[in-house]
């Protein structure tokens, strides 16, 4: 298999106006938007099947807001259209439990995770480390075929007769293992079980291929310190995908054994609905250590990816170089090697020995050093820029609000003694809503409105970017402040009716509030969609080759690269990529060399 | 299809590398197998068992195969052709005896009494966990009879030694995990 044989294939194709993807090369529909190998189709398959997935996910829980938003109200049209499963205009209770469920796993994985580095690692790997394509852009589209088959079976569990998985995302056992506890749990948990599974399949696929890239396929000069941020978040993104997904699937697997085949891995000492269950010497602690060994890290495989793009875009709407680039690097590493080391901090109050989760207290706090490290960083890129405020600048700096705000609560969570006071209640929810919820959406915002004019070469709507931001920051905070205060009076998370608490009545108003925002917060979500979906046909057209003045690789390809990225040779990399504001020059892109004069330090 | 930078100078191929990642990968899922399994073994009401003597013959016929795979990858650099093709197919045989080997093991240790229902213990694990390495090792005969079909049948001369050295790192793997995990059942009861 020749180089350059491959290459030839793409330098062919030099006439890249703005319809040169329509004539590149003569690739059938089929080889071209569906089983592509090209890694920017394949992204924006991610994207695509991304915002399906956080539409289905954020109408859901609308409709458990209006649940807890309105407990004592009907509203017929839920009848109409959901049968059943609101009877008499009600959310019933199977229901209820079904919603929050699907919405977790939705959002964490299909969205967060696959949507957000599926799209991004897709897009951005080749594009700014020099390289064609992917390691094995043949693995690569596996990768999301079978994300789409997870997908597919996850979607088909909300239409099985009893109805898809209610056993929480975390689908503890011994509930989650006997198909007797609930409609949720019989078939629907199963389907929700191989469609992890696939999911799990898929994101292996991609972790392989975004390591060996990133790693291996470096255009000439573009060494570990030149990468751009992103390059590095996906890349420990992709270890702490690659080392923890595994063992969540084994997991899955010893509970799939334990639903139908009548194992004892987790079941001990059941008995129920009257029938004793021949189980015995099993544990359901057991699961919550392998779930939560990938669960904790899975919030920074959401997170880091977010805070490697908003690093890049602070940078070039500041005009600034990055501020600490070696630290933004450092405290990555600390956050990803220290991520794999708290998971049990999710399981204060399991009886787990005091000893060790004083162990865990400590490793838990120690994240916010290297978090700390990441926001001064970003606070001292913003000073004294020369800033501009794009779609993707201010959704970054929102980015850098939510993280704060939610990371802050982290500190109380962290805290095994607090913990213990505040488990399981609406500050829990509050907390990884906003810093890693709403957060990493910021990030993915923020991205997508910045690589928008790479993706499909013509801008989004700014001024629907600019609604969209305010309308959603505004939002946000609107729902998780208020639900801090809540927690902290106990109110308890997965209940649908909290009618029954006298202490609780005070809240009424407040929740009603807060399902009215999440109304109002969906629909500038759907907004943002019109705004997507719009713009890719009718949007502004991409007229020059660097809209934002940035330095990194992807910017000196065509408007609308084609397969190869480059029409001719690929870029030779000279310098770091945030050579901004340097010499009087607002940017110095990364194939340019060094100037005779020019100091050869950042 | 993989498209390389040619301007690019490699220390190690992106495949073997992306192998090497995976290996990791897989490492990780049977290390959180054996540790939930260390974890159990110290509970109450745990059943301990006998290892059937099959499961030692089974060893002998990966390990076999392994030494043969080797063999093939060393006549392979060496261009002989026929001494590979020969090679190859003992490896992909020894390769279905062990998994043969395996259900025969599986099926005496279900007739001796240790069944999937009820209490837990260390049967329970070696099912999933023999279970789960034997899908690996029957995604290696796929991939090595494909391969041997292609030494027979394929037009094209395979010019790189990449694909079979892919191969032979990950049959050595799962070859060594093996290993692993009959010790880990054999020490840890």
């Amino acid at each position: 298999m020749s180089n350059e044989a491959t290459l030839n294939d793409h330098t062919t194709d030099t006439n890249h106006s703005e319809h040169s993807d329509v004539h590149h090369q003569q690739q059938s529909f089929v080889s071209k938007y569906i089983f592509s190998q090209d890694h920017k189709t394949i992204g924006k398959q991610f994207l695509i099947t991304g915002i399906v997935w956080a539409i289905i996910g954020g109408l859901f829980s609308v409709l458990f807001r209006l649940q807890l938003g309105f407990p004592e109200q009907t509203f017929p049209i839920l009848e109409t259209f959901l049968g059943r499963w609101a009877k008499g205009g009600v959310i019933q209770p199977e229901f209820y439990y079904a919603l929050v469920t699907i919405h977790g796993t939705v959002l964490v994985f299909f969205v967060l995770t696959a949507g957000l580095s599926g799209t991004f690692a897709n897009l951005l790997i080749p594009l700014q480390i020099g390289a064609r394509d992917m390691a094995s852009p043949f693995l690569n589209m596996l990768s999301y075929w079978f994300f789409f088959l997870a997908s597919v079976i996850m979607l088909s569990s909300l239409f099985v007769h009893t109805g898809p998985a209610s056993g929480g995302w975390t689908i503890y056992p011994p509930l989650s293992a006997l198909g007797q506890s609930g409609d949720g749990l019989k078939i629907g948990m199963d389907l929700w079980l191989i469609s992890m599974a696939m999911f799990i399949v898929s994101s292996l696929l991609g972790g392989l291929n975004y390591i060996a890239t990133i790693l291996n396929m470096r255009t000439k000069g573009m060494s570990m310190t030149r990468l751009p941020l992103p390059m590095w978040a996906i890349l420990f993104t992709s270890i702490l995908g690659v080392l923890s997904f595994p063992v969540l699937l084994s997991g899955a697997i010893l509970l799939l054994f334990d639903r139908n085949l009548g194992t004892s891995f987790y079941l001990s000492d059941i008995v129920i609905a009257g029938e004793i269950l021949p189980n015995e010497g099993g544990s359901a602690i057991l699961f919550q250590h392998l779930f939560w060994f990938l669960g904790h890290p899975e919030v920074y495989i959401i997170l880091l990816p977010a805070m490697g793009m908003v690093s890049e875009i602070l940078s070039v709407n500041s005009k600034k170089p990055i501020f600490g680039y070696m630290a933004m690097i450092g405290s990555m590493f600390a956050i990803c090697s220290l991520g794999f080391l708290v998971w049990a901090h999710h399981m204060f109050v399991t009886g787990l020995n005091p000893f060790l989760g004083s162990v865990f207290v400590l490793l838990t706090l120690l994240i916010a050093v290297p978090s700390a490290i990441k926001v001064f960083n970003w606070l001292t890129t913003l000073w004294r820029g020369s800033i501009r405020f794009t779609p993707a600048m201010i959704f970054a700096i929102g980015f850098v609000s939510l993280f704060i705000s939610g990371g802050l609560t982290g500190l109380f969570l962290g805290n095994s003694t607090i913990d213990i006071y505040l488990h399981d209640t609406k500050f829990v929810v509050a907390h990884f809503h906003i810093v890693m919820g709403v957060a990493s959406m910021f990030g993915m915002f923020a991205g997508i409105y910045h690589w928008f004019p790479k993706m499909f070469g013509r801008y989004l709507n700014n001024t629907l970017g600019y609604i969209h931001f305010w309308g959603t920051i505004i939002c946000a905070y609107l729902i998780f402040w208020p639900m801090h205060y809540e927690g902290l009076a106990g109110v308890p998370r997965r209940y649908l009716d909290l009618r029954g608490w006298h202490s609780f009545n005070q809240f009424e108003d407040l929740n009603k509030l807060i399902s009215i925002v999440t109304i109002i917060v969906f629909a500038i979500q759907l907004m943002f969609v019109f705004n997507f979906f719009y713009s890719i046909f009718k949007g502004r057209k991409v007229r020059v080759q660097n809209p934002w003045g940035s330095n990194t690789l992807e910017w000196t390809t065509p408007i609308n690269p084609g397969h190869g990225n480059w029409p001719g040779e690929i870029p030779e990399v000279h310098r770091w990529p945030y050579d901004y504001g340097k010499g009087g020059r607002s940017f110095i892109p990364q194939t340019e060399p060094f100037g005779a004069d020019e100091s050869k330090d950042h | 299809m993989v498209i390389v930078s040619a301007q690019q100078k490699q220390k190690i191929r992106p495949q073997i590398f992306i192998l090497w990642v995976a290996i990791a990968s897989i490492i990780m899922m049977f290390a959180g197998l054996t540790s939930a399994y260390i974890v159990k073994s110290n509970q109450a009401g745990w059943q301990n068992l006998a290892m059937p003597q099959l499961f030692l013959i089974s060893t002998i016929a990966i390990i076999g195969s392994s030494v043969t795979l080797q063999l093939a990858v060393s006549s392979f650099k060496k261009k002989a052709v026929a001494k590979f093709q020969q090679l190859l197919g003992i490896t992909v045989l020894l390769g279905i005896l062990f998994v043969v080997l395996q259900c025969f093991g599986f099926k005496q240790l279900w007739e001796s009494g240790i069944q999937l229902k009820g209490v837990a213990g260390a049967g329970q694990f070696l099912y999933v966990i023999f279970g789960l390495h034997g899908l690996h090792v029957i995604g290696g005969i796929v991939a090595l009879f494909v391969m041997l079909l292609k030494a027979f049948f394929g037009k094209s001369k395979i010019a790189t030694n990449t694909p079979i050295e892919v191969m032979a790192t990950y049959w050595h793997f799962v070859d060594f995990l093996w290993v692993y995990i009959l010790l880990f059942f054999i020490w840890i009861q």
